[in-house]
């Protein structure tokens, strides 16, 4: 099993061709009980690059995020992050499943923001920031929370660091648990239908934040999300997605101006006349 | 029968020194279940099968036996095994045993109570499992569970004269020991009934007040 990277080029910023993918899906399998959510899925993500991932739900959109997290266990293929197996480790020139203490290590390189943000409510907001860079990384509790200091300015919370999360908004609470994220400085960001949970004025406000990120940082992006507008701004690439298989993919542009799938037509329609 | 002050008065020191043992029983037997019914709520989620199961059957066979079987068993039994305990320590360790089975189900249900969220949260954090157990789940999890394992102490404190059984001599142990000598039931059982009451009120008043601090 190589790395090289598979025959599907990545169009876009990272679009240098074959250079190493930070991502890769080799005929990943995953399932629930009889249920095939990922049959085979190959893809792969170029540095630093930003990519949407769309469809309807059930299409295994969120799977991808979570087992990329280690949150869920593949029942076949291999994910590859910068190289190196994620879901397996090797042994002599054998690729096992990956133990705990694999997981643990790789694992750090990629952070992720749930739908339900998922805070810790036993702590305030600036030791939700500092929790992980303290605990896991062993960084010094002043540098950790100057450091989180400007990562809830990033996120404008700036005069909230003594909050506890159930004191802020849903939109508050998703951007402390984007600065949490960051607080780790992975090189992969997920992001979980950010917004999905969100009161409809409460979306602008972290949405702004992400693009923000996306401008000014380098980090690679994974997005679930519903808001087309944000993912035809801020992506490299858009892959639609159906029963667990990418339908199509391609620049934001071509796959919301032009799509070539009936199925991508179809989806995005139906999206536009529910708003 | 006539209720009678002055003898009241002259068996109250003896029955002080009774509640004294009772509530130390309680005291220590409590912490021993509060602790030991954490540690095997933490064990009984072992991914470990043989280590999970092993402390499930323990539980369920000391939730299915009479305290005061257990307790007899600790003083009588265990010395023909060479452990020899003082009654005290026997009656302690047979209550916090006892005691930690019912302690160890609370803190399970509020252990299960944290949403799933927390622990994917943590996860993608990074956190060890140790930390997540200790910085994330059980500081959500404990503060919901203070009524019901102050309730437990409550029962603990109600079941401490089963220690009678075993010749610690507690408060009732006292009060039977009076009656016995002078033939005057009424004054010590009747202390003794105020005096359970007495620490109890308090005790249930202090653990509402715990609820209400810190179970939001």
């Amino acid at each position: 099993m190589a790395t090289e990277t598979g025959p599907v080029a990545a169009p876009g910023k990272g679009g240098d061709g074959d250079a190493s993918k930070i991502i890769r899906f080799e005929k990943v399998v995953k399932r629930f009980g009889d249920n095939v959510v990922l049959r085979e899925l190959d893809f792969d993500v170029s540095p630093g690059e930003r990519v949407a991932l769309i469809g309807p739900s059930g299409s295994g959109k969120t799977t991808i995020l979570r087992l990329l997290m280690t949150l869920e266990k593949l029942n076949g293929g291999v994910i590859w992050v910068s190289g190196d197996p994620l879901s397996h480790m090797r042994k002599g020139d054998q690729l096992v499943t990956a133990d705990e203490k694999h997981l643990r290590q790789v694992r750090q390189t990629i952070g992720m923001v749930f739908q339900q943000f998922n805070l810790f409510p036993n702590m305030n907001v600036l030791r939700n920031v500092t929790e992980a860079p303290i605990h896991v990384k062993g960084v010094a509790r002043d540098e950790a929370e100057t450091k989180a200091r400007d990562l809830l300015n990033l996120v404008d919370l700036g005069d909230k660091y003594d909050a506890h999360p159930s004191q802020l908004s849903g939109g508050q609470q998703q951007r402390v648990a984007i600065a949490r994220a960051l607080a780790m400085e992975p090189k992969i960001l997920l992001l979980d239908e950010v917004t999905s949970a969100l009161d409809p004025e409460l979306v602008a406000g972290v949405l702004d934040v992400l693009r923000e990120i996306a401008n000014t940082t380098d980090i690679t992006m994974l997005f679930v999300t519903h808001e087309m507008r944000f993912a035809r701004d801020v992506s490299h690439r858009v892959l639609m997605f159906d029963q667990g298989q990418i339908v199509e993919s391609g620049p934001p542009d071509q796959i919301f101006s032009n799509p070539q799938e009936q199925r991508t037509r179809d989806f995005l329609h139906a999206i536009i006349e529910e708003r | 029968m006539q209720w009678d002050w002055n003898y009241a008065a002259d068996i109250m020191p003896r029955l002080l020194d009774g509640l004294v043992v009772t509530v130390s029983a309680t005291l220590v037997g409590y912490l021993i279940a509060v602790v030991l019914g954490l540690a095997i709520a933490l064990l009984r989620r072992s991914d470990n099968r043989a280590v999970s199961g092993t402390v499930r059957w323990i539980m369920e066979f000391i939730r299915s036996t009479p305290l005061l079987v257990q307790l007899f068993f600790i003083f009588f039994v265990l010395p023909s095994f060479g452990v020899v305990l003082s009654a005290f320590t026997a009656g302690v360790i047979g209550l916090g045993l006892h005691y930690a089975a019912y302690t160890s189900e609370v803190y399970r249900a509020g252990i299960e109570a944290v949403p799933k969220g927390q622990w994917e949260a943590a996860t993608a954090l990074s956190l060890s499992p140790g930390r997540t157990w200790f910085g994330v789940v059980l500081p959500q999890a404990v503060p919901k569970v203070i009524p019901a394992l102050g309730n437990y102490l409550i029962a603990m404190f109600k079941d401490s004269p089963m220690l009678f059984g075993i010749t610690v001599v507690e408060m009732l142990g006292a009060a039977y020991q009076i009656g016995a000598e002078t033939f005057r039931y009424l004054e010590p059982m009747t202390i003794v009934g105020v005096l359970f009451v007495v620490v109890s009120i308090p005790a249930s008043i202090l653990f509402r007040y715990l609820e209400r601090r810190y179970g939001h």
